[in-house]
């Protein structure tokens, strides 16, 4: 009765072991890059994940979704990120030639003092919203993986295309004004 | 006399604890208890820029009177709870201390109840004057008599 019992368990731990080796492979085999930013770039248009974050530049909360409506473009930057300070002059621009078509630009600044953030957007005349996340739990929600990383999310909430890194080159921005147009068409 | 040297003793010792409670906080200690946000290594390990920023903080905080708990604070007001290498101990950090005590306590219990239950699994040990079948003791009694011739 004993060495039945045994076995089973025997059986039932062997059982687990090959579960975990077949879920890992399948993982594996279906990593096609599950993340937010390579669903968005596949066309998949994934919900953006929604944050209420404290304002940097101003009193109060910024609460994401209550920019439906608009199409937003989301910056994570921090200003310790040297590309960050190239891109910042730039989302400015975006921000002051587009916000009349419905376009609101939104700096999240992460993993920073907020001191040096206020520095960083007095330093190049920052006047789009800002937010501060000074832990980083937004960045988990858009398995960002550095700074800058940018995010077109369209006027229904979903996310039209992500950008990692710095949008400087011609190309990327291009991409960059396209994303912005088929958000603001959705 | 014995009571003069008691008190020399009782006022060294409260002179060293005011002393100790006076000194600065040490950078190199605090840099050990800190976490860096980015790479999540303490801060003496790590040379991240953001790393080399709080390093920055810390020695500013130090030269300006700050405690070892004012400065603390401040880079959790930053950074959150997270910026501790140890959980705080109280609200939900309590339990990262408490987990691991009540883990090796499930533990002991666990492995308590299964030594008793193979203990009991295995039954009595055969009695040592237990005599063997009259019939079979002849039987090996002839065996080893006719071993020795």
């Amino acid at each position: 009765m004993a060495s039945r019992a045994r076995l089973v368990a025997q059986g039932v731990a062997i059982g687990l072991v090959a579960l975990l080796f077949i879920l890992l492979a399948w993982s594996l085999l279906n990593d096609d890059g599950g993340d937010l930013a390579k669903q968005a770039n596949r066309g998949d248009r994934p919900t953006a994940p929604d944050f209420t974050l404290e304002r940097l530049d101003r009193d109060g909360e910024l609460e994401l979704s209550s920019l439906r409506g608009k199409a937003v473009v989301l910056n994570l930057w921090a200003s310790w990120c040297i590309p960050c300070k190239d891109e910042a002059p730039y989302l400015e621009q975006v921000w002051r030639s587009r916000r009349d078509d419905g376009v609101v630009v939104v700096g999240l600044d992460a993993k920073d003092f907020r001191s040096d953030a206020r520095r960083f957007a007095d330093r190049f005349d920052l006047t789009f919203p800002l937010v501060y996340d000074g832990p980083g739990h937004t960045l988990d929600g858009y398995n960002a993986t550095g700074f800058p990383e940018t995010f077109v999310i369209d006027r229904e909430g979903r996310v039209v295309a992500a950008f990692a890194g710095a949008v400087n080159g011609e190309v990327e921005r291009a991409r960059l004004a396209s994303a912005i147009d088929e958000a603001l068409s959705t | 006399m014995t009571r003069l040297a008691g008190v020399v003793v009782v006022a060294t010792l409260l002179l060293a604890g005011i002393a100790a409670a006076a000194a600065p906080p040490d950078a190199a200690d605090l840099e050990a208890e800190l976490v860096c946000p980015v790479c999540e290594t303490t801060l003496d390990q790590s040379n991240a820029p953001v790393a080399e920023r709080m390093k920055a903080f810390i020695r500013a905080r130090i030269a300006a009177g700050a405690s070892e708990q004012e400065i603390k604070d401040a880079l959790v007001a930053q950074f959150g709870t997270e910026v501790l290498a140890k959980p705080p101990e109280g609200g939900f950090g309590l339990l990262a201390w408490l987990l691991p005590l009540a883990a090796v306590v499930v533990g002991a219990v666990v492995v308590g109840l299964l030594i008793r239950s193979w203990s009991r699994r295995r039954g009595p040990p055969p009695a040592a004057d237990e005599h063997l079948d009259p019939q079979l003791e002849r039987l090996v009694d002839e065996e080893l008599a006719r071993f020795d011739s």
